[in-house]
């Protein structure tokens, strides 16, 4: 019997850094992607060395050097791991190829996407652009959410504590997009009334594991059991696809205040950056769910993409 | 002649109604805040902060919705002020460009960016964007007893870069020896623009604010923090009117009336303290184990709540190298601890 090799859609990552690297990794791994080039700008980079270590073709004439080979190398789905500047340049060569986009940068000209809260819901929508929202809104938004489809939340506020390692020079140079793009996570897929977002960034050698700590407000009292059940079933949703992620304690229901309090760690698999680095891995492991999530309707015939024009 | 410091000029910088915010539990009224700062004003105190305990945008879960607003606050003070000027503080990851500019709109003059003393370079945006608008910029560089005196002078300079005229040196933890100011400091002054200033926060934790703000001045410091009657978080800050009395012992021109900002700590400040502030056993621990001085109540609280002391709460923060802003991490490190001792005595 001849092996039989399966059909996987092809994909783009664009940004050979930490975090292209990674996600490279992780999509190598997968049963229905398959990455097949990796575009940078500096020709010179380890990252794009690196990327030809994998045997994935590479271009350091940034998109433009990508777009002539679309077709040909039937690339259906991109990563975008540059940063918010690029990428609306970005999104729109590629979607007017049809290849549909999944934004890693605080750009969100698409919609939130956090796979276990809303993943389905864009699928069914078809949509061309989708946003990975903040590594803090990935590893909290998934909890406002137990909370908030058990009883309503009026204010829902997360704090993300992160190793000074793991923060690169683009999200220290624009640290407020960070706070105000997770608190509209918080709100908008969390579904909480009001949210707030603080980020704290500790040296501490060696470094520490991410921690997210979530505190909701609920309108009424909040229910207790019904909370907890929520809790756990999501962080076994998560779990799926982020084996680090972790409840270290709560939820504290605090019956007098109406608050709930959720304490996590996220510790990420290793990939190519470290453990500790929980909030990079995070934010990889999620574009990789979301693209595999495409990918398995694009693959069942369920969903085919059209090229759009801006 | 009365000091070798005689004929130094300082400016005394009020921290009553920010960092005395902590102990307060950020529940001062607006009538509080009134007289607070028109006495503050009357006395010659020409600089006095006002926000939240943690700053801009810092009402929250985590660190305690406030009675008031930042609004509410600083609209109330600004326009009472007669020579004094107001400020603000800010934390980048708590709030954000779009509170500095609410600030400014109201009348703020000195906006004040902190971060963990090895974190400056997320402050570039938010000390760009104040220059940008002229105000009195400084640089507040927090936990300052957790970075070498060479990574200091890095962190410092990038901030300066950045566009802060004035840089602070900050013992959040009361944690400082005056020898660690020292050498602390005058780094940091011999790397600066002879035009930048530079200032220092104290926390009295091991009854070190005078001294070191002394120490802070001998090596070049030309603005100080204090508090009325030390209203501030752990053991307080500097006593403003002892810093007074003594400056004006040893010749250093404060422009503070001694007798005016003694009756504003003694009428105005001390009775509206919910506990005295003093050197506890808690706050002590602070300065003894370097952890960050808002966490004192937080950790009391948890002692209620899960039955662990206080002090032990503290010294494993310390432990965990916890900074400025990780208040979440006290409930967390207290049911975690709770849980241990639970088992242990279960095993026995």
């Amino acid at each position: 019997m001849k092996t039989m090799t399966l059909r996987k859609v092809k994909c783009a990552l664009i940004g050979p850094g930490n975090i292209g690297t990674d996600l490279l990794m992780k999509l190598k791994r997968s049963p229905v992607l398959e990455p097949v080039w990796m575009v940078g700008i500096d020709p010179a980079s380890d990252g794009l060395k690196r990327a030809r270590e994998f045997g994935i073709k590479t271009t350091a004439e940034g998109i433009d050097g990508l777009l002539p080979y679309v077709e040909a190398d039937g690339v259906q789905i991109a990563f975008d791991a540059t940063s918010a500047y690029m990428h609306a340049e970005h999104s729109a060569k590629l979607n007017a190829l049809g290849v549909m986009m999944i934004d890693l940068t605080p750009a969100a000209i698409g919609p939130f996407c956090v796979p276990p809260v809303n993943l389905k819901e864009h699928v069914g929508r078809r949509e061309m652009n989708v946003n990975m929202v903040t590594c803090g809104g990935q590893a909290t938004i998934p909890m406002v959410a137990a909370v908030s489809r058990v009883q309503a939340v009026k204010y829902g506020e997360i704090v993300a504590t992160v190793s000074s390692r793991s923060v690169g020079p683009g999200t220290r140079r624009n640290i407020d997009e960070f706070t105000r793009t997770t608190a509209a996570g918080v709100e908008r897929i969390g579904g909480a009334a009001k949210g707030k977002a603080i980020i704290v960034i500790n040296p501490a050698e060696p470094p520490l594991i991410m921690r997210d700590t979530i505190h909701c407000l609920t309108v009424e009292r909040p229910k207790a059991a019904q909370i907890e059940e929520s809790v756990h079933a999501m962080i076994g949703e998560v779990q799926k696809y982020v084996p680090g992620y972790k409840l270290v304690n709560g939820p504290v229901i605090d019956a007098e205040n109406h608050r709930v309090s959720i304490y996590l760690e996220v510790a990420g698999l290793g990939d190519y950056l470290p453990t500790y680095a929980g909030n990079l891995d995070i934010m990889t492991a999620s574009a990789a769910r979301t693209a595999e999530m495409f990918a398995q309707e694009i693959l069942a015939g369920t969903l085919s993409l059209e090229p759009v024009t801006a | 002649m009365k000091s070798a410091l005689e004929g130094r000029k300082i400016t005394l910088h009020d921290m009553t109604l920010r960092d005395g915010m902590h102990p307060k539990r950020h529940q001062m009224t607006l009538a509080q805040m009134k007289a607070v700062a028109t006495g503050l004003d009357q006395a010659g105190v020409p600089l006095i902060e006002v926000t939240h305990g943690d700053g801009l945008g810092g009402s929250s879960v985590n660190y305690g919705f406030p009675a008031h607003s930042d609004e509410e606050y600083l609209s109330t003070v600004i326009p009472l002020m007669k020579q004094a000027k107001v400020s603000a503080l800010l934390l980048p990851g708590i709030g954000t460009v779009d509170h500095l500019r609410m600030a400014k709109d109201l009348g703020v003059h000195t906006i004040r960016v902190a971060t963990h003393c090895t974190e400056a370079d997320v402050s570039e945006q938010h000390i760009g964007l104040a220059r940008q608008l002229g105000m009195d910029t400084v640089g507040f560089l927090m936990m300052a007893h957790m970075n070498s005196t060479e990574g200091l002078v890095e962190q410092a300079k990038l901030m300066e870069n950045y566009g802060a005229n004035c840089l602070y040196i900050t013992d959040s933890a009361g944690y400082m020896l005056p020898e660690d100011v020292k050498a602390r400091l005058s780094a940091v002054r011999e790397a600066l623009k002879p035009e930048t200033e530079l200032g220092f926060h104290g926390h009295h934790n091991l009854a070190m604010g005078i001294a070191n703000s002394l120490m802070a001045v001998e090596c070049g410091a030309n603005r100080i923090d204090a508090a009325a009657a030390g209203l501030g978080a752990g053991a307080g800050n500097t006593p403003m009117e002892v810093l007074v009395a003594v400056c004006d012992r040893m010749g250093i021109a404060t422009g503070v009336d001694l007798w005016k900002i003694q009756d504003v700590a003694e009428d105005l400040v001390v009775p509206m303290m919910d506990f005295p502030i003093r050197i506890d056993r808690d706050a002590l621990t602070l300065g003894y184990a370097g952890v960050y001085g808002s966490f004192l109540l937080f950790a009391k609280r948890a002692e209620k709540t899960y039955g662990v002391p206080a002090r032990e709460i503290l010294l494993e923060l310390g432990r965990r190298k916890l900074v400025g802003g990780q208040e979440d991490m006290i409930e967390d490190a207290a049911i975690t601890m709770s849980r241990a001792r639970k088992s242990a005595e279960a095993s026995q």
